[in-house]
């Protein structure tokens, strides 16, 4: 691992470089807990380059979802700029943000979130219908996902006839198939088995290595953290540390 | 782009039993607002049908039905020498000089009594009826205490099946004949000799006076001559006319009736529809909030609940149209408010009822899918995935 930078003035971090895909400045956000206003992140500043497998980890509550979030443009900040390849997303308004999620951002939620009245083939094919694509060219790529993530066996099956593994799986083909500019994971091994989750973890870093997909990850789980390339620490909303994983590619 | 149609669909199938219960509560509200309608456009079609576009009847002015008309035998030959008035084959006007009254019958099987309407007629009232057909038996004969009773009344009424008597007027008269007029007010009449019925009933005149045109279109020249003419005090009205005038209380009536039934009902099935809605969003706030993620703005999650709600008024709709075309096989009767007789008629649908009756269930679907759908668009993505720390 690389040496952590100073851990008493976190502000300093710097961004990595020109070639950020995803630049992150002076970030905040606060929610409202009935009365009382509860904040979440304080001024986080980073950069991520494109093809990076970045995961941040931090104790519960320390902002790293919320971080997660406002990158994948499901939430808003309160103060800062958020620019994703080129685009301020901070500005976009609900029609655009929903426009530019489905062109932009994979997801893979801990708990899967597929839809379970639709098969495995048709959770995948979810993202496409927002695309122009026909219905001829949606079959074609939904099978490669499904390939990719080696679960085109199961492609007519519902998830409640699929195992975790499987299930992510299928969530994973649906993160893929629009190719996203980012893919976003929150906890994706959350919800997994041991022999599952390495499975899991090993499909996310072959999407990296391989394919040069954007990983964000979110995650408590050591050994996820130690697959991302980079890791950044959060503790109280704050960016205290960030260090990069020594690991032969 | 919409969410697909499948997951709408199959999320009303994956929950087969709240789903079977909000269409059962729809598809009753929709029976009764057919079963209204039809019973409405039933009578209505048994009293229009009842007239004929060519004939004209004569009553007395500010009559408002025949039972109440009466004109004396000078007014109605006045009547009779009308030059628009059609001629039979013999060269003599085809006219009907008739008398309407009304008396009391049993019911077969019951202790109950109806009013049942007896029309004294002329030769001529057969051809100018086309439609009233003699079934069983043979017609009554002039100057004979006899009469032929229509299907209806032979039925439903002690003492009127063919070879039967019936005591009235001081009189027994026997049932010579049974007659059909298919679905309209003749079928549940008693005919005879309008002489005798006077005789009988110790009546001078005539309740009204039917005539057939030369033309259609000479009803206006001789409705304003008869009504303008100084020794008569009558109103002309086509057959037609009238009869749709006797229909228009009753169907007003049955109408505003089932209209504030239906609306007490559809207020409780919207309720339900809602509820199911309300809980169909609840149960899958997940769901809203990943497709949401994934890019599908407000208007395709609202379009997509407003789909399921109006498939659930829809279903109602199909359901409660189908059980009350059943309706359709059953005569009721009631009492005419206009002529104070009995009238039977059946339940009778027609596209057009049918179109209102899907409508109001797809009013009520969405209605009742509106706010929850409203709910479902509105959500934060973050608070519906649980993903905020």
């Amino acid at each position: 691992m690389s040496e952590p930078p100073s851990k008493e003035n976190p502000k300093e971090l710097k961004n990595d470089d020109d070639r950020a895909l995803i630049i992150i400045n002076d970030l905040h956000k606060s929610y409202r807990k009935g009365t009382q206003k509860v904040t979440v992140l304080t001024g986080v500043n980073l950069s991520i380059t494109r093809a990076q497998y970045v995961a941040f980890i931090g104790p519960s509550g320390s902002g790293k979802t919320t971080l997660l979030n406002l990158i994948a443009g499901i939430d808003r900040p309160d103060r800062g700029k958020l620019v994703v390849d080129g685009i301020d997303i901070t500005r976009l308004d609900d029609s655009k943000l929903s426009r530019w999620r489905a062109r932009h951002v994979g997801f893979i939620f801990q708990f899967y979130n597929l839809i379970p009245v639709l098969t495995a083939f048709e959770n995948v094919e979810l993202p496409l219908l927002l695309t122009p694509l026909s219905r001829k060219q949606r079959k074609k790529h939904v099978t490669a996902a499904l390939k990719v993530t080696g679960i085109l066996d199961r492609a007519f099956y519902y998830p409640s006839q699929l195992s975790g593994g499987q299930q992510q799986r299928v969530a994973i083909a649906r993160a893929i198939v629009t190719d996203p500019t980012i893919i976003v994971a929150d906890e994706p091994t959350g919800d997994l088995d041991k022999d599952s989750a390495v499975q899991i973890l090993d499909l996310l870093h072959h999407l990296n290595r391989e394919l040069g997909k954007t990983i964000i990850m979110v995650t408590h789980d050591p050994r996820a953290a130690r697959k991302a390339r980079k890791v950044y620490v959060l503790d109280k909303g704050i960016l205290r540390d960030q260090y990069e994983n020594d690991i032969i590619w | 782009m919409k969410i697909p149609y499948q997951y709408t669909v199959r999320n009303l199938w994956n929950r087969k039993l709240t789903t079977a219960l909000t269409v059962s509560g729809m598809a009753l509200v929709v029976f009764v607002f057919s079963a209204v309608l039809m019973l409405a456009y039933g009578l209505k079609k048994t009293l229009v049908n009842t007239g004929s576009p060519d004939n004209v009847l004569v009553l007395r002015r500010s009559s408002t039905s025949e039972v109440m008309s009466t004109i004396d035998r000078y007014q109605a030959s006045v009547i009779a020498t009308q030059p628009e008035i059609a001629l039979d084959s013999d060269g003599l006007p085809l006219l009907a000089k008739e008398l309407l009254v009304l008396i009391t019958l049993n019911k077969r099987g019951t202790t109950k009594v109806a009013n049942v309407t007896l029309r004294g007629v002329d030769d001529n009232s057969w051809e100018l009826r086309p439609g009233v057909r003699l079934v069983v038996g043979r017609k009554f004969s002039k100057g004979a205490n006899e009469i032929v009773v229509g299907k209806r009344i032979a039925e439903r009424f002690e003492g009127c099946a063919l070879g039967e008597s019936i005591k009235f007027g001081k009189r027994r008269w026997l049932v010579v004949g049974i007659m059909d007029a298919g679905n309209t007010e003749f079928s549940s009449e008693v005919w005879g000799d309008v002489d005798q019925f006077m005789q009988a009933f110790r009546r001078p005149v005539y309740s009204g006076i039917l005539f057939r045109l030369k033309k259609r279109s000479l009803f206006p020249g001789v409705k304003h001559r008869l009504e303008n003419d100084p020794r008569l005090t009558v109103v002309a009205k086509t057959e037609i006319e009238y009869y749709k005038e006797q229909s228009e209380l009753m169907e007003r009536f049955i109408k505003i009736l089932g209209m504030v039934l239906t609306s007490i009902f559809s207020l409780g099935a919207v309720i339900g529809a809602m509820i199911t809605m309300y809980s169909n969003v609840a149960n899958r706030i997940v769901e809203i909030g990943t497709l949401r993620a994934l890019g599908f703005g407000r208007t395709s999650v609202l379009t997509a609940f407003l789909l399921e709600a109006l498939l659930l008024g829809l279903a109602g709709g199909i359901i409660g149209l189908a059980s009350s075309s059943f309706l359709q096989n059953i005569t009721v009767s009631t009492t005419n408010w206009k002529s104070f007789s009995e009238v039977a008629f059946r339940f009778a649908l027609t596209p057009r009822i049918a179109l209102y009756a899907i409508s109001f269930a797809a009013i009520m679907g969405i209605a009742g899918g509106a706010l929850p759908s409203l709910r479902a668009a509105r959500l934060s993505i973050v608070e519906a995935l649980h993903t905020w720390e």
